[in-house]
């Protein structure tokens, strides 16, 4: 039986925490891990295995726990598969077990225990596929539902999580004898240091082990080392912080758990993601320890040894009085020693002969060259056997099959860890990018004088390369540590299952099997059995499998390797991730000058990329938009209407050679456009698609206003200075993004000229003075600084004027006050719509990137007599079939029907099916001027089509129209509106 | 990942837009007899080698400089980051 | 469950490449009768994207040069199973790209019924279904609010690594040499003719020579003085730890970088954008991490819990215009298959039928004529997305 001893420890017993598992009250204290609470509370069976559903207990005391798995907290704030082993115990602190049908004790899904001979690896693939369908109806949705092992709440995670950047000329990972070490070396140099950890209390394997540094013990030594690097400004230490992920150019992915963050009772951040940039780092991440495979090991109450040294030592759990200790190398008989100490019955089991021979009386028995066929006690461990029938009780078992160096962040950007034949575990590789560099145990270097003197030569080195002052090696007096291992992966004379993977029940048996079946190299060992595919992704198993391996098929584990390493080094939250890029925070919301005044008229808002633009203004009594949008139409054409264009990308374009610049980056000729002249520009790609349309006015001799589509401003502008940098950069020309500077309104319909007279000062806005595509620099509202383009996307007779942006919202009121005369309406994107497809222009829904000039109509637009961006390959003959796809317009024979864009085109008698799919409808409003619904689409060979009648096909939403193809030009075709 | 920027100093690699290879400053003229193929290859052909790439970033949330940055496509190791400007000058563009 | 041969001297065909060149060889021997054949993978069999990808199949595509094709495929997964005797587990629990604004719905309606004149199939979806099949997405709170989706029943995942051992089993067993850890070094090209190729197990003689090597495509048709219209690109890809059953089917997000399925065993498998840069390191970088958790944060809150578990990064052949090649080249004898961005896997059956089709009777598959090398001199692209020769747009 596990209990608490009455003193000792590294925990706040002034500090005693309540909490629930399995709706059980228990009680622990500050400073244990739900894992050690649960191991002093006796609750030694926590979970279920993945595929068997075993029962499992804790088994580790770190990020690398397989078996204790829980789901902790409640309802949104509930976490899956949360490592027992990680979890600092808070009061109120609710966990339960997971993957269970019932209950943990009575499992339904235990009976897949017994189907184990059909379950091994590689099942599914030779099984299930007869008859067919029954997988999918049948055998999947089965094996779906067993799958996964915690629960998702199914509701937004409520947490919040933030991010930030720390930047620092030496990383330490790691807070161990070595990271510690280092850490002061290089912080005593003046160096900026951060030092970071997984666990909450900085030491590592010094707050498990009894060691002694300099004749203190290794707890003084860390607390008076603490000490001093919390006195250094240029040091910040970061408990809780676990480095995931090296990247490029020495910038490391950590995550900080925040103490501070208690669920649902503060809102305070749970996580911090930080992005370390560091000079140099320092790797001192420590090892792993490793089981061995004999019959039933995955009992609960079998521990790895260090994980019962740290229980023993670091949370005063006594692992019961009687323990037995399974061991083939030194550190094992730590656990042993130990144990002794506090006067618990110990059998060791070594599987070295010729050990033990000097241990005296200390020992409860010490069996050299030992080894355990199977246990016995299904829910907590009671008996072991042995390979030679001898059967002994105990209350548990430490298992040690010896270290593997944390070697992750080392292989993260794809250098090969080695080797190494006299430890039995992979170290770091050589050649290590970005000044990194590993001491300690991560190193190979398992005893602690080793590792000491290895954390001053890494940051004496770490030094030496940022020109500080490196310092001389200290001498260290600590306690001899033996490291002596001799190879024992698993007991072949078991008879009972041996597990290597214990968190997704990869026996020794699987391992033979996919090496008979071929499966031998380590990635397929992993991918045919799902060895290390955990959530601890096989932290204590990997090693031990292609240990076995080799040994099948007779190639060393040097030649055998490992899979490959990759981030994270302990799973980490989708949401921590995210931060608070999230709801309506995901993307930043761009709003329209007059967005105020847009509100305040109950306006519908639309998203259009990042912007949010008013869609149209319901006035009191409208119940349907199209009412809204009919009316805003209609008084447009009839009078006057106002809309905010202000998201239309401005990009100012000023020097000498300015005309020249444009001439090459719009297809059509731009040399002689007059001072005072707006001229509408075609840009292509250099492949000779469109890819923008706009308008160019010439302010002046060198100055120019180029505008986009709203869609393209960034895209354009980019697109633009590298035509400025990279391809001309001999032309005197300078672009500038003005679209956030100036709020732009179109004022249309036959009443906009007498509205802008009452607006702007003293501009003589006649037709003679002011035609169609004129502009100019001009003031408004008695002063104020305008622009004022004669241009039109409606087809009436329309203005665009610009002001600063921050007297945007002003301008909409007083335009719309002094048009009140005149019935002025705001419009908003869905009349600008239905306008531009009533009048034919082509806008975003036409310019799919797919669509030439020759589509749009216009390939006389595309000047031969000069170069420009996509001149040369728009001539490609596929780009210029004479039967290709033209944008013409639509309208239905039965005036009544309605169709949609998005609705193909194929002629009429003709089957529908893709081949005689002949294009299709990219635009559809519905027009209230002619009182019918009106589409623009690409047909082939359109322009030489009208009056020709061909199915609209929309199988998608089961509607087929007959549609008539006319011109696209629906409304005033010869144009005479905008120019009277 | 980190570039060095040459007016600006060390930048974070996300505050900058990626185009491709730097021989699109390259740009064929436009009046060559062989100007289709040429154009062809230019925008379309790539070398695309394991190893040192030169290439173009744009520091699109910065100076809105285009920079030519050598880079190591299989290592991620930027050897050099040149104004792309200055190199195209340079090529007598 | 395969031969582990050294190479003969001389085949009918060598492929290089075992991933879709594994479908390729299988179709060689089973449909056209052609068993002298090699398959030569530089690495273990699976270590190229075959084996790494977010398991997605789909047939959802816009272009008449590509539907078709993908349709095919589609077809090719339903009665793959029983074609090879080996359970792929083909689960299709449907595909639903989600879409958050008007022009995104017309877009979305064009392709849909150019799936379903195609043959395939296809289901508009308004928010009101959505809400019904996917109750935790975010509606309430959405910076881009969900407005519908276009649903494609038949889409869903494949184990990838069973597919590549069910073609592997099944080509072995038609005779074809499976040659792995057999690196491709040189061709054996004489006046312009390939005569086979150098390897790292010696040089090996072939009628004809069929490359599928995906993002190392540059590099091995380097060796035979090609360029070709193509760069290679890292994308990241994730799964979370193992949770039980809570998402229908594919998932992808229109507004964000972000598109999710659940596994048989019950992560989340997940991806977005290309990091962007050209690489060939197979591993990225955290940005674009962060960038698809906060698109999947944004459309499903829910995830905030789950634990990201590994990410990789795959090596991606992505070409000029977002398509595929599956053609001849100049060289006699020799053949290509690549390009095919982040899309491969799902492609996996036809593109091996089309390429087997090619080698053996020397002109295209009906569903492949447009996957052509010379469409870029001539102006015939097939660009589903729009953005031109950008091949880290596609």
């Amino acid at each position: 039986m596990f209990s608490r001893f009455p003193e000792g420890g590294l925990i706040d017993r002034e500090h005693s925490f309540s909490f629930t598992f399995n709706n059980k009250k228990r009680t622990g204290y500050k400073g244990d891990t739900l894992a050690s609470a649960l191991l002093a509370n006796n609750q030694l069976f926590i979970a279920r295995s993945f595929k068997y559903h075993r029962p499992r207990g804790v088994f580790s005391a770190g990020s690398e726990e397989p078996n204790a798995l829980v789901q902790l907290g409640r309802a949104s704030f509930s976490e899956p598969n949360t490592k027992a082993t990680n979890i600092e115990l808070y009061d109120n602190l609710n966990a339960k077990s997971q993957n269970y049908k019932l209950s943990l004790q009575f499992d339904l899904l235990g009976i897949n225990d017994k189907l184990s001979p059909f379950l091994s690896a590689g099942f599914y693939y030779k099984t299930f596929m007869w008859p067919k369908l029954f997988w999918e109806k049948l055998y999947e949705p089965v094996i779906r539902s067993s799958a996964g092992l915690g629960k998702l709440s199914g509701y937004p995670d409520p947490d919040n999580y933030d991010k930030g950047f720390l930047h620092c000329d030496i990383l330490v990972v790691g807070g161990g004898p070595s990271g510690l070490l280092s850490a002061l070396v290089t912080g005593r140099a003046g160096a900026r240091v951060i030092l970071a950890d997984e666990d909450f209390r900085l030491g590592g394997r010094l707050n498990s082990d009894r060691e002694e540094i300099n004749n203190q013990s290794g707890q003084e030594w860390v607390a008076q080392t603490i000490a001093e690097l919390k006195s250094l400004d240029n040091v910040r230490l970061l408990p809780r912080t676990v480095v995931f992920g090296n990247y490029d150019h020495g910038i490391f992915g950590a995550l900080e758990q925040r103490p501070d963050a208690l669920p649902g009772i503060n809102k305070k951040p749970k996580t911090v993601l930080w992005r370390i940039y560091s000079k140099r780092s320092i790797i001192c991440t420590g090892a792993t320890e490793r089981s061995i495979g004999f019959g039933n090991n995955d009992r609960p109450g079998i521990l790895l040894a260090g994980a019962m040294r740290t229980y023993l030592n670091r949370f005063a759990v006594k692992p019961g009085d009687q323990v037995a200790l399974f061991t083939n190398n030194d550190s094992g008989l730590k656990t042993a020693n130990d144990l002794a100490d506090k006067d618990i019955a110990v059998t060791v089991i070594d599987t070295r002969p010729n050990q033990g021979q000097n241990t005296g009386n200390k020992y409860h028995d010490y069996i050299a060259g030992g080894r355990i066929a199977d246990v016995r006690g299904k829910k907590a461990i009671n008996s072991i056997f042995l390979t030679d029938g001898k059967s002994i009780k105990v209350d548990s078992l430490a298992v040690s099959g010896g270290w593997n160096p944390n070697v992750h962040l080392t292989c993260h950007k794809r250098t090969k860890p080695v080797w190494n034949e006299k430890i039995q575990a992979f170290v770091p590789g050589e050649n290590l990018t970005d000044g990194m560099r590993v001491a300690g145990s991560a190193n190979g270097l398992f005893d602690l004088s080793s590792a000491l003197l290895s954390g001053i030569a890494a940051a004496n080195l770490a030094l030496e390369d940022l020109g500080l002052p490196t310092s001389q090696h200290p001498d260290f007096e600590t306690s001899v540590e033996p490291t002596d291992i001799t190879p024992f992966w698993y007991v072949k004379e078991a008879r009972s299952r041996s597990w290597i993977d214990l968190q997704n029940d990869v026996t020794t048996k699987d391992i033979s099997q996919a090496h008979d079946e071929g499966f031998r190299d380590v990635e397929h060992l992993k991918r045919y059995t799902t060895l290390g595919m955990a959530t601890d992704q096989g932290r204590t198993s990997n090693v031990s499998a292609l240990a076995i391996m080799s040994e099948r098929t007779g190639k060393s584990i040097s030649e055998t390797g490992t899979t490959i390493f990759r981030p994270p080094y302990t799973p980490i939250p989708i949401g921590a991730l995210a931060g608070r890029s999230r709801g309506k925070h995901f993307r930043p919301t761009r709003f329209t000058p007059s967005h105020r005044w847009a509100e305040k008229q109950g306006a519908v808002f639309v998203e259009t990329g990042n912007w949010l633009r008013a869609q149209w203004y319901p006035l009191e009594g409208e119940t349907h938009w199209r009412q809204s949008v009919d009316r805003e139409v209609l008084s447009t054409r009839d009078s006057v209407g106002v809309c905010d264009v202000s998201t239309l990308g401005k990009i100012d374009c000023q020097g000498r050679d300015a005309a020249e610049f444009l001439n090459r980056v719009y297809a059509n000729p731009f040399l002689k456009l007059p001072v005072g002249k707006v001229r509408y520009g075609l840009m292509m790609r250099e492949d000779g698609i469109v890819y923008d349309d706009g308008t160019v006015a010439r302010l002046d001799e060198n100055h120019y206003v180029i505008t986009t589509t709203t869609a393209n401003a960034v895209l354009v502008f980019r697109q633009l200075e590298f035509a400025r940098q990279c391809l001309w950069p001999q032309l005197d020309v300078h672009l500038i993004s003005t679209t956030d500077g100036w709020a732009q309104f179109s004022v249309a319909g036959p009443n906009s000229r007498n509205l802008l007279a009452k607006v702007t000062d003293d501009f003589d806005l006649s037709n003679e003075a002011f035609p169609f595509m004129a502009c100019a620099n001009l003031t408004a509202c008695g002063g104020l600084k305008a622009r004022l383009f004669r241009i039109s996307f409606s087809g009436e007779l329309a203005y665009e004027i610009a002001v600063p942006s921050r007297y945007g919202n002003s301008m909409m009121e007083i335009l719309m006050k002094a048009g009140q005369e005149f019935n002025v309406v705001p419009y908003g994107t869905e009349a600008l719509g239905v306008m531009r497809i009533e009048k034919g222009h082509f806008a975003g829904n036409e310019l799919t990137g797919q669509t030439t000039a020759f589509n749009l109509g216009l390939e006389r637009m595309v000047s031969k007599k000069k170069d420009s961006i996509g001149n040369k390959l728009s001539e490609r003959s596929g780009l210029n079939q004479p039967d290709g796809n033209r944008l013409v317009g639509f309208v239905p024979l039965d005036k009544n029907k309605q169709f949609n864009a998005g609705t193909h085109f194929v002629s009429r008698g003709k089957e529908k099916n893709l081949e005689n799919d002949e294009g299709w409808m990219t635009s559809v409003a519905y027009s209230p001027t002619l009182g019918h619904t009106i589409g623009l689409g690409f047909i082939k060979n359109g322009l030489n089509r009208f009056g020709e009648i061909v199915h609209a096909v929309d199988p998608l939403r089961g509607n087929n129209t007959d549609v008539e193809i006319c011109s696209p030009h629906f409304y005033d075709p010869d144009g005479g509106r905008q120019r009277g | 990942m980190i570039i060095e920027h040459p007016l600006l100093g060390p930048r974070d690699a996300a505050e900058f837009v990626y185009l491709g290879d730097a021989s699109l400053i390259d740009r064929p003229d436009w009046d060559n007899p062989d100007g289709d193929k040429e154009f062809f290859e230019y925008l379309y052909l790539r070398d695309n080698p394991e190893g040192i790439h030169r290439e173009l970033w744009y520091h699109e949330q910065g100076d809105r400089s285009w920079l030519v940055v050598t880079r190591n496509t299989l290592t991620h190791e930027i050897l050099n980051v040149e104004l792309a400007r200055q190199v195209a000058l340079a090529m007598g563009r | 469950m395969w031969r582990d041969p050294e190479p003969q001297q001389h085949y009918d065909v060598i492929i290089i490449g075992a991933g879709h060149g594994m479908a390729a060889a299988y179709y060689l021997a089973k449909v056209y009768g052609i068993r002298k054949v090699a398959v030569l993978e530089k690495g273990w069999l699976g270590s190229g994207n075959t084996g790494r990808n977010t398991t997605i199949i789909r047939s959802n595509y816009l272009l008449p040069g590509n539907e078709p094709f993908y349709e095919f495929s589609m077809k090719l997964w339903e009665g793959l199973e029983q074609d090879f005797n080996f359970n792929a587990m083909v689960s299709q629990r449907g595909i639903l790209n989600l879409f958050h604004s008007d022009p995104q719905r017309d877009a979305f309606a064009r392709r849909g019924n150019s799936m379903l004149l195609a043959g395939a199939d296809a289901v508009l979806l308004d928010e009101n279904l959505i809400r019904k099949m996917c109750p935790f997405l975010d509606y309430e709170n959405a910076r881009f609010p969900v407005k519908g989706a276009l649903w494609q029943p038949r889409g869903g995942t494949v184990r990838h690594d069973a597919v590549v051992w069910g073609y592997a089993r099944g080509a072995d067993r038609l005779g074809v040499d499976i040659i792995q850890n057999c690196e491709v070094t040189g061709f054996d090209i004489q006046d312009g003719i390939c005569l086979g190729v150098e390897t790292t197990k010696g040089p090996i003689k072939a009628n004809k020579v069929g490359v599928s090597v995906a993002g190392s495509s540059s590099k091995v048709m380097a060796q035979a003085g090609m360029r070709l219209p193509m760069e290679s690109h890292v994308l990241q890809a994730f799964v979370s730890e193992g949770l039980k059953p809570c998402l229908p089917g594919v998932i992808t997000f229109g507004a964000g970088h972000f598109y999710v399925s659940q596994s048989d065993k019950g992560g989340l498998v997940f991806g977005g954008d290309l990091d962007g840069y050209n690489s060939y390191a197979q591993r990225g970088n955290l940005p674009t991490v962060e960038d698809v958790c906060e698109g999947g944060m944004a459309i499903m809150p829910m995830i905030g819990k789950a634990r990201l578990l590994r990410m990789w990064g795959g090596l991606m052949d992505m070409s000029m215009d977002g398509s595929p090649i599956i053609d001849k080249t100049h060289i006699s004898g020799l053949y290509f298959n690549g390009g095919w961005c982040y899309g491969g896997f799902k492609a996996t059956p036809a593109s091996g039928y089309c390429m087997a089709h090619l080698l053996a009777k020397d002109e295209p598959h009906h569903t492949a004529t447009a996957f052509r090398f010379d469409r870029f001199n001539k102006g015939l692209m097939i660009d589903e997305k729009g953005v031109g020769a950008q091949p880290n747009l596609h």
